[in-house]
Order: C-alpha cells, then sequence, then structure tokens
C-alpha cells in the first residue's frame, strides 16, 4: 500500500514555481530520497508532505487518507529537522517524549515508550542532560527519537545529517537505514548529498528546478541515466558525456580502458591533465582540449604523469547516448538489465 | 616582571570604571549611610552622632508607613501588568501582519517621549471636565470624576501612566528575544500536535524566561524610580495619596531641608531594593535557561 501519494502537486510563491506538477508514491517500509541541487525544490515538497507549506494545487495522500488541507498535527507524520528543531530548554527526555505530553499519552505508556526508543538510539545515559550539553551526533539521535517514538506512518526527514562530520555521517547513514528497516517505517528523505541518496534509499527522486528528472532505483539512476543532468549528478566522479556530432555520450569513469582499442570500441586520444590517487583505484583525467575532459578509473596506483600522453577506448554496449536536448537515446541493449 | 606588568596595566585599564563607579556610587551610599546615624546640621548646632534615631522616628513616621504602601501597591500592579503586556505586544508585532514597522514604532514611542511631556498630556486625559477619559466613560453615565483629585483613584491614574509608559520599552527586549527561537521549534512542535497556546506556555515563554528577569529587574526598578510624572500630575497629593518613596526622599531632602531623614528614607530604598534584586535573582536562577 503507498502510504504516501502526490498527485500533480504545485508550489509556487511568484510567477515561477519551487515545485512543478510533481507525483509519486512511497510504498510502505520503502526508503525514498528526494535528491538534488540546493533550490531544486526538494525541500518545499518535504514541506509540503509535512504540511508546513500548503500546495498551490495538486492532491497529497498520507497511510490512505487525503491530507492536502490538514495541518501538520492531523497527518500521522514525524519529520526530522535539519537544524533538530530540538527545545534547548528541556532535558532529552522531555524532548523525546514532548509530542505524547502535547497528545496527552498516558504518563506510564510514556516511560515504557521512552525507555525503548532511548535503547534504540543508545540515548540511556544521557537523558537527564540538556541538547547543548551533547554532541553533534548524539543531538541527531534525539530529534531521532523523537521521530520514532511518535509512531507515527509516515517518517519525514529534512538532510538530517548535513551537520555532521564525514565519518559520523557515514555511520549515521547505515544505522538511519538499519533503524528503518528494522522498524518497517516508511521514510522521506532529502538530502543533496548524492551518496546518501545511493547507499540508502530504496528509490531516489532526482529533481532539477523543481520537477522530477529521473525516479527509479539507485542502480537505473548510475546505469541508465535518463538525461545528462542525473549523468552529471549521480556518481563521483560523475560520467563522463563526450560531444560527438549530434549525440553526447555517457560513460562511467570505471568503463573507460587504457590503450587503442579494438575494433567497433570508441577510442579517444588526451593528454594527462590530472591523476587522483584514492587507495584502491586511480581517477585519471585525461584532457581533449576543447572537447573536455575525460576521467578514468584504474585500479590501485599509476605510474601515469601529467602531460603524458594516453589512448582511451571503451565499449560502445557500456556507454549512454544523448540527444541535444540531454535526452536519453533509447538502445537496443537488451543485455543491460535493471 | 612580566606578571607584575600584566597586574597593573589590568588594573590601569579597569581603573577609569572603578573611579567614575566609587565617585557615584559606592561612595555616596556609604556618606549617606554615615549621615543616616548624624542628626541634620543646623547653621548654630552641627551635625551630631544620634545611632538610630532617625530610623526611630521614620518607624514612627505615619507618612514613611503611607509612601511605603503606596509604592508597593504602584511596583506590584505596575510591574506584572507592563511586563505581560510587553509579552502580549511582542508576540502580535512578531507576527507576519501588515505595517507591524509601523505598530512597533507606536508601541515604542512612549519610551521616546520624556515623561515631564508624557504626564501633561495625561493630565489633560484626566481632567474631569473636558479629558478624554471623562469624554470617553460620558455614554456610559460616569461624568466629572476628579481622577487626579482623589484619593481613591489619584494612585491608580498614576499606574496606569507608568504602565503605559513602560510596557513598550520592555516589548522591544521580548521582541528581540522572540527573534532568536528559530522557527523550526514552532514546526517541530506544530508537528507534534502542539497548538498556539501549548507552544507559548510548554517552549516560548521558557526560552523567554532570561529576558523575563531581566526585564523584571529593571522593572521593579523603575517602579521605585519613575517619579517625574508625579511632580507633574499630583506632587504627592491628595493627602500622600500619591507620594511614593522617592518623591518623599526628595520632599525631605530638598523642601524640608532635612538632609539626615532623606538619608535614612535613601538607606531603606537601597536595602528593599537590593533585596528585591537578589530575590528575583536567586527565584528566578532555578528557572531560567541560558542558551
Amino acid at each position: 500500500m503507498a502510504q504516501v501519494a502526490l498527485d500533480a502537486v504545485t508550489k509556487s510563491w511568484t510567477e515561477v514555481p519551487a515545485v512543478k506538477s510533481v507525483s509519486f508514491v512511497v510504498p510502505e517500509g520503502q526508503l525514498v530520497a528526494i535528491l538534488g541541487p540546493s533550490g531544486c525544490g526538494k525541500s518545499t515538497l518535504l514541506r509540503l508532505i509535512a504540511g508546513l507549506e500548503e500546495p498551490t494545487s495538486g492532491r497529497i495522500e498520507i497511510a490512505g487518507r487525503d491530507v492536502t488541507g490538514l495541518p501538520p498535527s492531523e497527518r500521522r507524520i514525524a519529520m526530522v529537522f535539519q537544524s533538530y528543531a530540538l527545545f534547548p530548554h528541556l532535558s532529552v527526555a522531555e524532548n523525546i517524549v514532548f509530542g505524547l505530553k502535547v497528545r496527552r499519552v498516558g504518563r506510564a505508556e510514556r516511560e515504557q515508550r521512552l525507555a525503548k526508543v532511548a535503547d534504540i538510539v543508545e540515548l540511556a545515559p544521557y537523558l537527564d542532560r540538556k541538547p547543548a550539553q551533547l554532541s553533534g551526533g548524539q543531538r541527531q539521535r534525539v530529534a531521532l527519537a523523537r521521530a520514532i517514538i511518535a509512531e507515527q506512518p509516515v517518517c519525514l526527514m529534512d538532510e538530517p545529517l548535513s551537520n555532521l562530520d564525514a565519518q559520523l555521517r557515514h555511520e549515521m547513514r547505515v544505522e538511519i537505514r538499519a533503524l528503518q528497516q528494522r522498524l518497517g517505517m516508511t521514510m522521506v528523505y532529502v538530502t543533496h548529498d548524492q551518496t546518501e541518496a545511493m547507499t540508502m534509499a530504496d528509490t531516489v527522486i532526482l529533481m532539477k528546478g523543481g520537477s522530477i528528472e529521473q525516479l527509479g532505483p539507485p542502480a537505473a539512476l548510475y546505469e541508465r541515466p535518463e538525461t545528462t543532468f542525473v549523468a552529471s549528478f549521480v556518481g563521483a566522479p560523475p560520467m563522463n558525456l563526450v560531444p560527438d556530432g549530434d549525440v553526447t555520450r555517457g560513460i562511467r569513469p570505471e568503463h573507460v580502458r587504457l590503450g587503442p582499442g579494438g575494433a567497433g570500441d570508441v577510442a579517444r586520444r588526451g593528454t594527462v591533465a590530472s591523476v587522483e590517487y584514492l587507495g584502491a583505484d586511480t581517477i585519471v583525467s585525461v584532457s581533449q582540449g576543447e572537447h573536455g575532459r575525460i576521467a578514468a578509473r584504474l585500479a590501485g596506483a599509476t605510474t601515469l604523469k601529467t602531460g603524458d600522453m594516453l589512448d582511451l577506448h571503451w565499449s560502445p554496449a557500456q556507454e549512454s547516448l544523448f540527444d541535444r536536448a540531454g535526452r536519453r537515446i533509447a538502445r537496443r541493449t537488451p543485455e543491460l538489465a535493471v | 616582571m612580566t606578571g607584575i606588568r600584566n597586574t597593573v596595566h589590568a588594573w590601569l585599564l579597569v581603573l577609569p570604571a572603578c573611579v567614575l563607579l566609587a565617585t557615584f556610587t559606592h561612595i555616596p551610599i556609604v556618606t549617606t549611610f554615615i549621615q543616616s546615624l548624624y542628626s541634620t546640621a543646623k547653621p548654630r548646632r552641627p551635625a551630631r552622632f544620634v545611632g538610630l534615631e532617625n530610623y526611630e522616628a521614620m518607624l514612627a513616621d505615619p507618612i514613611f508607613w503611607k509612601s511605603l504602601w503606596n509604592n508597593l501597591i504602584y511596583a506590584g500592579v505596575s510591574v506584572p501588568i507592563s511586563v505581560a503586556l510587553a509579552i502580549v505586544m511582542a508576540l502580535f508585532v512578531n507576527g507576519k501582519l501588515r505595517g507591524r514597522g509601523f505598530l512597533r514604532l507606536a508601541y515604542f514611542t512612549p519610551t521616546v517621549l520624556p515623561m515631564i511631556a508624557v504626564a501633561n498630556i495625561w493630565l489633560f486625559f484626566y481632567n474631569p471636565q473636558y479629558g478624554l477619559v471623562d469624554q470617553f466613560l460620558k455614554p456610559f453615565g460616569i461624568s466629572g470624576v476628579n481622577w487626579l483629585g482623589s484619593q481613591d483613584t489619584a494612585l491608580w491614574c498614576l499606574i496606569v501612566v507608568a504602565i503605559w509608559k513602560e510596557a513598550g520599552f520592555f516589548m522591544i527586549f521580548y521582541l528581540a528575544a522572540l527573534q532568536q527561537i528559530s522557527p523550526d521549534l514552532r514546526e517541530a512542535a506544530s508537528i507534534e500536535g502542539a497548538g498556539r497556546w501549548t507552544f507559548f506556555w510548554r517552549v516560548t515563554f521558557p526560552l523567554l524566561m532570561p529576558t523575563t528577569l531581566f526585564v523584571l529587574v529593571n522593572a521593579v526598578i523603575n517602579a521605585f524610580r519613575l517619579v517625574d510624572h508625579i511632580f507633574v500630575m499630583t506632587a504627592g497629593g491628595p493627602d500622600n495619596a500619591t507620594s511614593v518613596l522617592l518623591f518623599q526622599i526628595y520632599i525631605v531632602g530638598f523642601k524640608f531641608f532635612d538632609q539626615a531623614y532623606a538619608a535614612t528614607l535613601t538607606i531603606v530604598l537601597l536595602a528593599l531594593l537590593a533585596l528585591l534584586a537578589i530575590g528575583q535573582f536567586l527565584l528566578a536562577d532555578k528557572r531560567v535557561h541560558y542558551q
């Protein structure tokens, strides 16, 4: 059953809409990531689902009910804010049970649910502290606990990890995903970080300029980008976009090989512009003059140096072709099953 | 060596402040206290040590008790009302409404006006024949009341002026504090199901506590300090109905030239204010959350 369903939702403050006729469904127990650069309307979309903004037109359903005109409190959602939105004067425990108190849940049940949730997010030793006495990661857990304890059918996350350092972000990514799967939560997760979206989500919605650019499982976005925008947004480094007459050839750096290649291969020649050693592999960027650069991912270290002339090739079966408008050209590639 | 030099530098830096504070605050307090233990010097009879005699005289002085009582009513009524009004006005002009800049200015105007000018305006408001209050109440059958001339109403009239004058000033502090509260908190609370009322009492009000403490201390001090309008409007009358401590100190010191007794009253006023301030800090300290 779809827990969240949007039907042609549009939001505009000025003449340029921030969200343009967006429709999608989130099946129960799934994590859907809304991904996109800043200003693409992803946060507005989440706020529309939360009821913090009213759509200009369209329909929003949560857990089978039309909630388009309902206030946030009646939408049966929980939300984690980018700033965590913890109440600074309340202890961790009071912050977590704030919603239960407001909704007049009995003391005994409150205590019981608090103990359970504090255990899940490993906050039990810190329940008496104030948010100011916690580290960034712990505050994040309090925000998470507040969302979990509500036991609402849908949980909304607004860039929840963007205030954490890289190490902690990785840990929390794994943890949130594990938690979401263990508790069977339905989650809508907004992020600008493609790694978060790709590693955590069942479905990724990539947005650009207020509309959905592509919607699908992470592997589909990576392997079969529908537009050059998707190709260049997803992946680190992103897909190489090599202009070739009327079309643009898209090829992932890991599919680019050294050497002149054989018959039927696409071949290019250029000078090494940069060599980035990453440990397990090395990214070699080859300059093509005015045709831009092609990045190749090579296993391990390399003896290549900046300025070396280099032959590159790849198999056309592994490339994505785009037309002048940047749209994917359908190909007969049955071997590329997704 | 550098240690000593640092110390000398430090003292030199705080010296101007120390000198000013000592000259205009600490030394006057000490000399006032000493003066309160002496009799008032007369041309033929120098001041002599009288111990606590001035204080005994004060305790037997019905005007002192009247002034103290008036002052307590004045503070007890004007402080809570002006602070509550300040919060309400701040919440109001903090919201999204048209012309809020103008409203903020309007609320703040009484603070900018000199008290003497304000008192003269209110003097006209309270006029029993053609005053604004009289005009306003005429349709309800109330007319010709000598608001400032009656013992029953004079003090209350002054309290209204004080509230009107003070609330806008305190509003500015609350407005500044309200703008420090992240809008995310309101949104988080609204998702949790908290309405405006719950949000105010469970989140906004507690977060305003440091401001409330600051405003309360200032409001109490002002309630004992602000006497300008009494001179213009009632001169302490009728029959000391609007006499408050500071007003009485002025009368005793500069009209009766009884400096020793004025010093005694001053010490009592200072002690009272100190006690109130300490009390407020102790009481509030446990309940105030500083971010």
